[in-house]
C-alpha cells in the first residue's frame, strides 16, 4: 500500500514538475493563502491581550499545530474525497481491477505536491509560537505526538467521508464540513465556543483531540470544562481508534460499491 | 478457468430491487476463446465485474483462476488481465511508455521480463510510432492497444474483455482481432469478451455465452448458435431473434425487403 501510495504520487509530482513555474506560483499561493487565517487571528489580538485566556503565542501554537496536522493530511490524503468522481467516471472500476489497495490508489491519484505551501506555513507559525513560549522539555515531546495524532484523526475523516459517498453517491460536500470544516474550527482555543459544542467535539466528533486537549496539557493549562490533565494524553489513542472505524467504513463501501452503468 | 455458480446480483434503485443478474452458471475452460453476447442492459458488464472483483455477488458463487474474486481481489488481479473498451485503464496525462511503466510497476513485473514484452507487443501491436505521445492524444484504436498492452504485461492466465472492440474502424478492428486469436492459440491464454459486433464473434469464438435479463440464455458453439435458426443466412439475424425470442415478440420469418426510399429524380 505504501509502495504503491509512493509509486504513484512520484509520477504525479513528476508530471507537477514539468511546469515548474505553475508549480512554484500554486506553492507560494498555498503559502499565502494559508497564512491569511493568521492575520485574521492577528488582527484580533491587534485589539486585545487574550483570547478566551490565552495569549497571543499560545493561540498560535494551537493554530499551528492543527493547521500543521490539516495540511499534512490533506497533502497525503486529501485526495480520498474525490472519490465520488471516481465512482461516476468509472475510474474507480480501473483501480479494483489492479493488484494495489484502491485507497492508496484513490489517495495518491493527482497528488499535488503544492500543498506543502499550507503545511510550511502552519509549521512557521508553530515554530515561532515554540520560540516565544518556552515550553520545559517535559512536555514539549507531546507537540510532534499531537501533529501526527491530529493528522492521523484528519485523514481518518477524510476516510471517512470518502466511505459516506459510496452509499450517497454525490454528496463529498457533507464530507468537507467535516474535514475542511473541523480544520476552521479548530483554529482558535475551542473555549471561546459553547461548551456543548466542545463536548461535541470531544466526544462525538473528536476534533479536540487534534490540538486543544493535547495542547492544554502542552501550555500546562487546566481543561476549562474540568477534563483531567491527562485527557490530551490520549490523542494517539483516540487518532487510532478513529483511523480503525475509517479502515472498516472504508472496506464496508469497497464492499457495497455498485459501479456504473457500462 | 472461469466458473459461476448460480450467481446473481441486485441493486436498489428506488427502493426497488432489481435483478441485473440471476441464477448465472457457466464454466469457461483454459484455453477457451468465449463469447458474451447479449442485448443493452442484459446484465453482461455486470457479470464480468463479478469475474473480475469489482462487484460482489449478492447470490451464488465466483471463481476465477482458482480463486473468489470479491475476496481475493489483488491476487486474482495478478492472474488476470482486464481490457474496458469504454474507458482506458492507462493514465490520461502519461505518455504511453510511461503509463506501461507505471503498470509494470504496480504488477512489479521484472524490468527484463517487461522489456522482452513490451518489444514483443510493440511488434504485434505496431504501438512504435505512439508510445511517447500522452494517451489523451492517442486515437481510439491506438489507446486500445495501448490498454490490450497494459493488461497483457504480467502474462496473465485469463484476459477479460468488455467491448473491446467498441468504436474501432475496420483496421483497427482487424488488428485487434487477430492479435487476441494469436494471444489465444499461441500462449494458449483464455480469453472471455462481451461485444455488440457479431464479426467478433465469426471470427474469434467457438463458444458464445447469450444473457438475457440477466439470465443464461443461451450456450454453446457458434455452429449450435446457427442451428437454433436454420432460415437464417446471417448470424446477425440469429442472435437478434434470440433476443426478440427472450422478450417475446418473435420476428416474421422472412422479414420484407426495406421500401425503397424515393430518389429524387434527375429527369430535367
Amino acid at each position: 500500500m505504501i509502495r504503491t501510495y509512493a509509486l504513484l504520487a512520484w509520477t504525479w509530482t513528476r508530471a507537477a514538475a514539468q511546469y515548474r513555474l505553475s508549480f512554484t506560483l500554486v506553492t507560494l499561493g498555498a503559502f499565502v493563502v494559508g497564512g491569511l487565517d493568521i492575520a485574521v487571528i492577528w488582527v484580533i489580538f491587534a485589539n486585545t491581550d487574550t483570547l478566551a485566556g490565552f495569549a497571543l503565542s499560545e493561540v498560535m501554537l494551537l493554530y499551528g499545530a492543527s493547521q500543521l496536522a490539516f495540511a499534512l493530511a490533506d497533502l497525503l490524503f486529501g485526495n480520498v474525497d474525490r472519490i465520488s468522481q471516481h465512482i461516476r467516471a468509472g475510474t474507480l472500476d480501473v483501480m479494483l481491477i489492479r493488484p494495489a489497495s484502491p485507497f492508496a490508489q484513490v489517495a495518491a491519484d493527482r497528488f499535488s505536491p503544492h500543498r506543502i505551501g499550507r503545511a510550511a506555513q502552519a509549521a512557521v507559525v508553530l515554530g515561532v509560537a515554540l520560540a516565544r513560549l518556552e515550553i520545559p522539555l517535559g512536555r514539549v515531546w507531546m507537540v510532534p505526538v499531537m501533529v501526527a495524532s491530529g493528522a492521523v484523526i484528519f485523514t481518518a475523516l477524510f476516510t471517512l467521508g470518502g466511505a459516506l459517498q459510496f452509499l450517497l453517491t454525490d454528496a463529498p460536500e457533507v464530507a468537507n464540513a467535516f474535514t475542511y470544516g473541523g480544520a476552521m474550527l479548530n483554529q482558535y482555543p475551542l473555549s471561546v465556543y459553547d461548551a456543548r459544542i466542545v463536548r461535541g467535539l470531544t466526544f462525538v466528533l473528536p476534533l479536540a483531540f487534534v490540538n486543544w486537549q493535547p495542547g492544554l496539557y502542552v501550555l500546562g493549562r487546566p481543561d476549562p470544562l474540568g477534563l483531567p490533565s491527562w485527557t490530551g494524553l490520549l490523542s494517539p489513542a483516540v487518532a487510532l481508534a478513529l483511523a480503525a472505524v475509517a479502515a472498516l467504513a472504508w472496506r464496508a463501501g469497497i464492499r457495497r460499491y455498485r459501479s456504473t452503468g457500462s | 478457468m472461469i466458473e459461476a455458480d448460480g450467481v446473481g446480483r441486485t441493486f436498489t434503485v428506488r427502493r426497488q430491487v432489481v435483478h441485473a443478474v440471476r441464477d448465472l452458471s457457466f464454466r469457461v475452460a483454459a484455453g477457451e476463446f468465449a463469447a458474451c453476447l447479449g442485448p443493452n442492459g442484459a446484465g453482461k458488464s455486470t457479470t464480468i465485474k463479478m469475474l473480475t472483483g469489482i462487484l460482489t455477488p449478492t447470490s451464488g458463487r465466483v471463481t476465477v483462476a482458482g480463486l473468489d474474486p470479491s475476496r481475493r481481489r489483488t491476487a486474482l488481479a495478478r492472474r488476470i488481465g482486464v481490457v474496458f473498451g469504454q474507458r482506458t485503464t492507462l493514465w490520461w496525462d502519461l505518455p504511453l511508455r510511461d503509463s506501461l511503466e507505471l503498470v509494470r510497476l504496480l504488477y512489479k513485473v521484472d524490468r527484463k521480463v517487461f522489456r522482452e514484452r513490451l518489444d514483443e507487443m510493440a511488434d504485434l501491436l505496431d504501438l512504435g510510432g505512439f508510445l511517447r505521445t500522452p494517451v489523451r492524444q492517442l486515437s481510439l484504436g491506438q489507446r486500445m492497444r495501448g490498454d490490450i498492452t497494459a493488461a497483457l504485461l504480467h502474462d496473465p492466465a485469463v484476459l477479460v474483455l468488455d467491448e473491446p472492440t467498441i468504436g474501432l474502424d475496420v483496421v483497427s478492428k482487424a488488428e485487434v482481432r487477430d492479435f487476441l486469436r494469436r494471444l489465444n492459440a499461441e500462449r494458449g491464454t483464455t480469453v472471455l469478451l462481451t461485444t455488440h459486433d457479431l464479426g467478433d464473434v465469426e471470427r474469434l469464438c467457438r463458444r458464445v455465452l447469450l444473457i438475457d435479463h440477466g439470465r443464461l440464455a443461451f450456450d454453446g458453439t457458434v455452429d449450435d448458435l446457427r442451428a437454433t435458426a436454420p432460415g437464417r443466412a446471417s448470424i446477425e439475424d440469429v442472435v437478434a431473434d434470440l433476443y426478440l425470442r427472450s422478450r417475446g415478440t418473435p420476428r416474421t420469418p422472412h422479414p420484407a425487403p426495406l421500401p425503397a426510399r424515393d430518389l429524387p429524380s434527375e429527369t430535367a
